[in-house]
């Protein structure tokens, strides 16, 4: 079993690698880099391109370890007993299975994403250190231990808003995506159109890439950003000229709030192309 | 061999661990970089480098490791010693080779006829470089093109369009810009902070366990079961001063990654921002600076002497902005900030100045000296280390 990349998404080699070697001794892949550099659709890509399910679990500032493996529901079984529900003898109907449980308890091998895991609180994937290590936990109410019938294939991502703890680092692989260069950034772009103008694509790229180098912006545009901002262009018809300039410095891009959104990096980038215009 | 190569990684402070290193065993075995030096290359990286900052040391010990191309001669003829598989001549052939040379190769035979030839080179080429200066050598003119036995021929994907395989990947340096010394991470911070969390447990109080209280009325079929916890809180306070004047721009970041951890450890966080030193008033919205001041007065009277005093600044400014009325650069205060420093630290007898400039240049700045004195000498370097210092002062 092998990824060799996919039709949809443009990978490296060395992505490539760190995926199958992932795959082939059964660790975890840590995936960090800037947002929207391809973290949650590599994991999607894989899965598809393997043929096997995708099961997500989205981290959130209070997302807890334990919300992965199970939650009991104590609430509705009292509320239940109080009724003279039958459904309260057994304990099993208040057990809500998190993504872990059903990625264990699948029939066949999964994908399991697990997304954003700086988003929670730093102890976290500390928590998680022995289900993912020995693939099976205990489930106290039901008095049972749940074990992965087959080991999933793990992607773990991390926008590098926290660092994560060592004893999880050494468990796992790890993959830096580093922001694509312009030649990986166009073939991206002719994935998602195919038929743009080379034209048009050139000096889009061009802009695109004079914005990130900016200083002081606090949000770099992204890849996301940039497809949205070229199908922009493309829906509004933008004529490549509207994009040229002689110096990118003076222009103000047509429809650049796709690609600038925080309010701060827009007054920002106004006052520097008013500056470099004065400056003539 | 790989395991001088663990070992050299660890001498150059790599934080790398023997597990670690077993994974990259267990990859070598399952054959995961058969005969490429690139391929070799990246998993090393992805098994033993956990840290994009820790990249470019690694390209540096990698290519330090690998330089004598003796070294890469001998290490790489020992990792690639078993058999060279037919599949993996064929990728090797496959990939490199232009249609103008498949059709040579269809005239010498075929691709066994190859295969056969390929790996009578490669003893040869083991035989001949042994100890040399050219573990890769350049066949010329032979079926195999320039690339004769080159690992690094094989190339998927895009790296074939970026055509700058000349160079090795790791002496490329591409990570250099991400090795930033950083002394500090949220994590780092957070766990310094983290210090400062007393759990008092005040007295024989208790309060009511609510998940527990839930599970045990329900397991006890409904009827009623309390569950008492001991009152256990995180009682620390802290009011926190952040300096937003030019010449703190430089620290922005750490600063950011300070907040935000501190943001998060405590629940009674009070934070306001100031501009190189204290005067009446101070401010909690940056951009609303100018319109939405709080007097400094109000701050000391509304925050009890139970919270500790944290302030971030480089105290870097002419010493007339802390000594005399009037010298604030951006409008006329009454009274120094001298004066404000010692209101606030008479109030809160806990107090800690961190400050983001190295701790080696203090000495230079007059300003620095004299914010130091008022401290009482409690300033601290924005270190993990100076962190660490400051939550013990704080206690
Ligand atoms: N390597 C890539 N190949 C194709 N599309 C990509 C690639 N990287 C990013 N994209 C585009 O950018 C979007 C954002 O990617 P996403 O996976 O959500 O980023 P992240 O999870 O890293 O924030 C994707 O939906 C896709 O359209
Ligand atoms: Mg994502």
């Amino acid at each position: 079993m092998k990824f060799t990349g996919s039709q949809k998404y443009i990978t490296t080699q060395d992505l490539m690698l760190a995926v199958n070697a992932a795959i082939s001794l059964q660790r975890p892949l840590l995936i960090k880099g800037e947002p929207g550099t391809g973290k949650t659709m590599l994991a999607e890509q894989v899965a598809a391109s393997l043929g096997k399910p995708l099961l997500q679990w989205h981290i959130k500032s209070t997302t807890k370890a334990q919300q992965g493996l199970y939650e009991y529901d104590a609430v509705s079984r009292l509320r239940d007993s109080q009724l003279g529900d039958e459904k309260v003898n057994d304990i099993r109907n208040y057990i809500h299975q998190g993504t872990l449980w059903q990625a264990f308890n699948a029939d066949k091998q999964v994908v399991l994403l697990i997304d954003e895991i700086d988003k929670a609180d730093i102890e976290f994937p500390n928590d998680l250190l022995r289900e993912l290590d020995r693939m099976e936990f205990y489930c106290y109410e039901t008095r049972e231990t749940i074990r992965a019938k087959h080991r999933p294939i793990i992607f773990i991502t991390s926008n590098n808003e926290k660092e994560l703890p060592d004893a999880f680092l050494r468990r796992c692989f790890f993959h830096y995506i580093r922001f694509p260069d312009h030649d990986t950034m166009q073939q991206i772009v002719d994935v998602h159109f195919p038929g743009l103008k080379k034209a048009l694509l050139k000096e889009a790229l061009q802009v695109f890439f004079d914005i990130r180098e900016m200083p002081g912006l606090k949000k770099k545009p992204s890849t996301s950003e940039l497809l949205d901002w070229i199908k922009l262009l493309v829906a509004e018809d933008i004529p490549v000229d509207a994009l040229k300039s002689g110096d990118a410095n003076k222009l103000i891009p047509p429809l650049y709030g796709a690609l600038i959104k925080n309010e701060q990096d827009v007054h920002l980038f106004e006052r520097l192309i008013f500056l470099s215009k004065r400056r003539g | 061999m790989l395991i001088d190569f663990f070992l050299s990684l660890k001498e150059s402070g790599l934080p790398v661990s023997v597990k670690e290193y077993l994974n990259l065993c267990e990859a070598m075995q399952k054959g995961l970089a058969y005969g490429s030096v690139d391929d070799f290359y990246y998993l090393c990286r992805t098994c033993l480098i956990k840290d994009e900052a820790n990249y470019d040391r690694f390209d540096r010990a990698f290519a330090h490791y690998f330089k004598g191309v003796e070294n890469l001669d001998a290490a790489l003829t020992k990792l690639f010693e078993k058999d060279i598989p037919d599949e993996w001549l064929k990728m090797l052939s496959e990939k490199t080779l232009s249609d103008e040379e498949k059709a040579q190769i269809e005239a010498m035979g075929g691709w066994d006829k190859l295969m056969e030839t390929l790996r009578q080179r490669l003893e040869e080429q083991k035989g001949r470089h042994q100890g040399g200066n050219k573990w890769i050598g350049t066949a010329g003119t032979s079926p195999f093109g320039a690339y004769g036995f080159n690992p690094e021929g094989i190339r998927v994907g895009q790296d074939k369009s970026r055509n700058k395989s000349a160079v090795k990947v790791w002496d490329q340096r591409e990570y250099r810009d991400y090795d930033s010394q950083v002394e500090l991470g949220i994590r780092n911070v957070q766990m310094a902070l983290r210090r400062l969390r007393k759990f008092a447990r005040s007295g024989a109080e208790e309060e009511l366990d609510l998940d527990h209280t839930i599970k045990a009325t329900a397991s006890n079929a409904g009827h009623l079961d309390i569950k008492m916890v001991p009152e256990r809180h995180n009682r620390v306070k802290v009011l926190l001063f952040l300096d937003v004047g030019g010449s703190m721009d430089e620290y922005i970041h750490r600063c950011e990654e300070l907040f935000s951890a501190a943001k998060t450890e405590f629940k009674h966080l009070e934070y306001f921002y100031f501009h190189n030193f204290f005067y009446e008033s101070v401010w909690r919205n940056n951009r609303l600076r100018h319109t939405e001041k709080f007097s400094t007065w109000d701050v000391l009277n509304k925050y009890g002497k139970d919270y500790k005093l944290i302030i971030v600044g480089d105290a870097t400014m002419s010493p007339y902005e802390i000594l005399q009325p009037g010298g604030s650069v951006e409008h006329w205060n009454e009274e120094a900030g001298s004066v404000w420093l010692q209101r606030l630290l008479a109030t809160y007898k806990n107090a800690a100045w961190i400050n983001p400039s190295q701790e080696a240049h203090w000495q230079w700045t007059q300003s620095v000296t004299i914010t130091r004195q008022l401290m009482g000498d409690r300033m601290y370097p924005m270190t993990v280390e100076g962190l660490d210092r400051a939550m013990k002062a704080l206690l």
